[in-house]
């Protein structure tokens, strides 16, 4: 059975647990839309919510989440915090696991800091966008988003457009439509796609029209500006203009390609403003649903609890085995 | 893992068909007809119950009573105690149930604890004007001051006793079996 008591990436998982993770934030959306938008589910635990780097969307997720969930939580940023006193990461980590925190989500400029946690503490870490390694939570609230609009994986085909080098909800969406099936293309300017990208199973075409040919959907990535200072490419308009999601570009996808962007949008760069409210979009949708999706994270990550199927948990041995029948 | 003895029917297919329809009559009497009803079944076996229960009081009455469901997975009070994770089910309650009469429904009645997280996630759903609990089954063991106002069949049964329930719906086949853990 699998147990898991952190999620540092999607990397290594399994269709299976994937699924499951799914199907409980399906039962998790229906909260957020109730007129008590809560559930007594983590009444008690406390959840630490470690922002090394800003964030407005997906620590606003998290906390909702978190309190949809009735557990305690805290908050922590940088700015005005002990970190711009010097503090090391395992100091600040060790201080707060002190005050008996259940779960620690954290965000950090470095690849593998939440690993580095996760060995360290005796609490759950929950990885909230690590360098250019991970964004789990991302990866499962796009792949949620997907499912919902498809209602399965099978034979479909998504291109991941932008800065995939420095891009962790890149590789969480790799690795997670890799291991459901999904044909994955990376398209961007060769600058901006790792040399051998292909070893994760994707293929990767730098022209955006063909690679959409034949899309199911397009996940847009954010493109930072500060690249362009860096020389990887030469301007802003001529990235708009050559890899920029536009409707133009959309007549080479399928007609009901569905548009995805995890936020925030530079309007007019990478997606055109009308590709962006338009009817193909998602994007609003994909904010909707990291809730669910954080809200199954946190659920089941917390307590060391197993992922389990209804199948399981209705047959007589798993009734006797928690010693008494639920009545 | 403990072996399970299986050692009597308790209800076969027409006497659970018998029970779930007398519980539909005596709802409708008891409350005067069918206002303001709505049904709701706990996962997973009182969610087939419920909707059976509706069936008989709509031929009864001929008229429709909304049927909800309801999962507590997300209010149990053993969610800390138990080491293995229950899978989290989805709730559907499209009716507002303010100021409505609420038939809870469920397959066994056995420690209370059920109800009571049922009792707990319904009343987030707004304000009922009662809520009236029916069970297939009622096997005693209380552990909280709760008691069914339509009972299909009492069975006094002892703690190593166990009552499993089959329905059509999710099990293919309609019996209530009374089965022993052996040590």
């Amino acid at each position: 059975m699998n147990t898991r008591k952190h999620l540092l990436g999607l990397e290594g998982m399994s269709a299976e647990e994937i699924t499951r993770l799914l199907d409980t934030a399906e039962s998790f959306k229906e909260v957020s839309e109730r007129p008590v938008k809560k559930v007594p589910a983590l009444r008690g635990m406390t959840i630490a919510n470690l922002f090394f780097e800003p964030s407005t969307r997906t620590r606003i997720s998290f906390e909702l989440a978190e309190k949809r969930l009735s557990a305690d939580s805290v908050n922590f940023t940088v700015g005005g915090s002990s970190v711009s006193k010097g503090e090391t990461l395992r100091d600040t980590a060790e201080n707060i696991q002190a005050m008996k925190v259940d779960m620690i989500v954290i965000r950090h400029s470095a690849a593998g800091a939440p690993h580095f946690l996760a060995g360290l503490l005796e609490a759950s870490v929950v990885n909230a966008g690590d360098g250019a390694h991970e964004h789990p939570t991302q990866g499962l609230l796009d792949m949620f988003t997907l499912r919902e609009r498809w209602g399965n994986f099978d034979e479909r085909k998504v291109v991941i457009v932008g800065d995939v080098a420095h891009s962790r909800v890149a590789r969480s969406n790799i690795h997670g439509l890799v291991a459901m099936g999904v044909e994955v293309v990376v398209c961007g300017p060769p600058t901006l796609i790792p040399m051998n990208i292909e070893r994760l199973g994707v293929g990767v075409e730098s022209d955006l029209r063909k690679a959409l040919d034949g899309a199911d959907a397009v996940n847009v990535l954010r493109i930072q500006k500060e690249r362009q200072a860096a020389g990887l490419f030469p301007s802003i308009d001529e990235y708009a203009r050559v890899w920029g999601v536009s409707a133009d570009a959309l007549k080479h996808a399928k007609p009901d390609c569905v548009v995805m962007h995890p936020g925030p949008m530079n309007r007019g760069i990478e997606i055109a403003q009308d590709v962006a409210d338009g009817e193909r979009s998602v994007i609003l949708d994909q904010v909707t649903n990291g809730v669910a999706v954080r809200m199954a994270v946190l659920y089941l990550c917390s307590g060391g609890a197993a992922i389990e199927s209804e199948e399981e948990q209705t047959t007589t041995e798993a009734k006797t085995t928690k010693g008494k029948q639920v009545a | 893992m403990s072996e399970i003895v299986y050692k009597s029917t308790l209800l076969d297919r027409d006497a659970i068909r018998r029970a779930v329809k007398r519980i539909a009559h005596e709802i409708v009497e008891r409350n005067g007809g069918v206002d303001g009803l709505v049904v709701v079944g706990i996962r997973r076996r009182g969610v087939p119950l419920a909707e059976r229960i509706a069936q008989y009081i709509e031929q009864i009455e001929g008229r429709a009573i909304p049927v909800g469901a309801l999962d507590i997975t997300l209010y149990r009070d053993d969610f800390q105690v138990v080491t293995k994770q229950p899978h989290v089910g989805k709730t559907e309650i499209k009716e507002d149930i303010t100021d409505k009469i609420v038939i809870l429904v469920d397959d066994v009645l056995y420690t209370g604890r059920t109800i009571r997280a049922a009792l707990d996630e319904l009343i987030d759903f707004g304000r009922p004007k009662r809520i009236q609990l029916a069970v297939l089954i009622d096997r005693g063991h209380r552990e909280f001051p709760i008691k069914a106002d339509y009972v299909g069949k009492n069975v006094p049964t002892s703690e190593t006793e166990l009552v499993e329930v089959h329905l059509d719906e999710i099990d293919e086949t309609d019996e209530v079996l009374l089965a022993e853990k052996q040590p």
